[in-house]
């Protein structure tokens, strides 16, 4: 006879819904919570509830934010006429991280992948299109995907697309990782450093 | 001891992500089939292996036996197949054959003429000289043939008489042509086995033989008009949705990828 509470059965199946995390880490984040002070469960608790409350789409950029336009693109001090395409949230956070890059972003949120049935109509690109159409003030897009065969399926065909609006096209350098070992890398790789190759 | 490490030359059918940063493949290979390993790592950046089990690349694997899964401890690529990437419409016909490959393969089995096939067809998917469409026909009749479901084309397959080269029947369910009588009868026969038997104009029967029945050296020389083409695709969807029981993901893809062009051409 199953003796546990109610209450803890369903937490523990709540934390093995999530990606990553198997049943026993989902008894032992669990049991970590029970034994910690209540304020700890409690924190995660509004954490959570405030996770669906408080989190909008932007309607310029489609990255995830508090308020509506978001807060890179009300930020006046950025670059404006030139536009950052990533597949997710979370590649805003890490061009963000380089401070390198002052323009604004266009989230799609993935990439097309024939075998999972994910086509252009499931990314968030006619949003872009129409972005495009409406701010003439645009002047680059930065395509930004993952150098993957998704991430490349989706520059060509965004490429495809954006092209015939005369506006100028750029895709993130694809080359050498730092810190990785040329011995190692693999043909495509090499052919794309090769090709990228700049003056010293 | 029992030897734990041993080397494979495969193709990558798939990939997944798995856990932190790890990523599931399934692999397509001469001897042992359609089979599936990780890659421990591989979405890390500075991962020495990602770049060698990408997507539709031909590699040299070391793997080493796990207790659930296998897990390739090296990868050195043998072909990336880098033409074929440049070019989207063929990046969506490498996907819909590798879905074929996948879907038609059991894990475990060998087929090493497929393997064969397959390995071959990237290649001439990578080249320009070659019709992608008019490939993936010649592709779906090879596999169908090395996976037993090879369509019979030249006799009637309810009264095995020699087809004649007038319109005919083609059936899904019955596997092949009907000749026009035997058409009628099963179509009006409440258990037939051909109810789903459909007109297929002789042109496209010869385009079929021709397919079926030539290498791809001679094959690729064929020139279609768009009508034929179409129908000679359209019948080999039916034919290997009905033997799949499932539509094929990366189908809807070459049709946007179709649309989306002729959008393009018009603006």
């Amino acid at each position: 006879m199953d003796t546990t509470p109610r209450a803890v059965t369903r937490l523990i199946e709540e934390f093995h819904r999530l990606p990553g995390v198997g049943p026993k880490t989902a008894q032992r984040l669990t049991f970590h919570l029970l034994r910690a002070p209540k304020e700890q469960a409690a924190a995660l608790a509004e954490a959570l509830a405030q996770l669906n409350d408080h989190i909008v789409t932007c309607s310029i950029c489609a990255n995830i934010a508090e308020e509506n336009p978001c807060a890179i693109c009300r930020d006046e001090a950025r670059d404006r006429s030139i536009v950052c395409v990533v597949e997710e949230p979370l590649d805003v956070l890490a061009i963000e991280r380089t401070r390198e890059y002052r323009g604004l972003y266009h989230v799609l949120h993935g990439a097309i992948s024939p075998v999972e049935g994910i086509g252009p109509e499931d990314l968030r690109v006619q949003e872009l299109l129409t972005r495009l159409e409406r701010d003439r003030g645009i002047q680059e897009i930065v395509l930004a995907t993952n150098p993957n065969l998704e991430g490349e399926a989706t520059a060509m065909y965004l490429e495809r697309l954006i092209k015939p609006l005369g506006i100028k096209l750029t895709r993130l350098a694809r080359g050498l990782p730092v810190g990785g070992d040329l011995e190692y890398a693999d043909e495509v790789t090499l052919t794309r450093a090769l090709e990228g190759r700049r003056e010293v | 001891m029992r030897e734990r490490l041993y080397r494979v030359e495969a193709i990558v059918l798939k990939r997944t992500d798995y856990g932190e940063a790890d990523r599931l493949l399934t692999l397509f290979t001469p001897d042992l089939g359609k089979m599936r390993a990780i890659a421990k790592g591989a979405r890390k950046p500075s991962s020495r292996k990602s770049g060698h089990v990408e997507l539709f690349t031909h590699t040299a694997l070391l793997l080493a036996k796990g207790r659930q899964l296998d897990i390739i401890t090296q990868a050195d690529t043998i072909d990336a197949f880098l033409p074929l990437r440049e070019n989207l419409e063929r990046v969506g016909y490498a996907y819909y054959l590798a879905e074929l490959v996948d879907r038609f393969s059991e894990e475990g089995t060998e087929n090493r003429a497929l393997y064969d096939l397959f390995l071959r067809a990237l290649n001439w998917l990578g080249d320009a000289v070659n019709n992608p469409a008019l490939l993936a026909r010649f592709f779906e009749l090879r596999l169908l043939q090395y996976v037993g479901y090879r369509p019979q084309l030249f006799k009637c397959i309810h009264c095995g008489k020699a087809i004649e080269p007038i319109e005919n029947y083609f059936s899904a369910e019955a596997g092949g042509i009907l000749d026009p009588d035997c058409a009628q009868t099963q179509r009006e026969h409440i258990a037939g086995h051909a109810r789903d038997a459909q007109i297929l104009s002789l042109t496209a029967l010869k385009v079929l033989r021709y397919l079926q029945t030539r290498e791809w050296e001679t094959a690729r020389g064929l020139r279609l008009t768009p009508e034929v083409l179409s129908e000679v695709e359209a019948l080999l969807q039916r034919f290997i949705t009905h033997h799949l029981e499932r539509n094929l993901k990366s189908v809807e893809f070459l049709r946007e990828l179709k649309a989306g062009a002729s959008v393009g051409r018009q603006a």
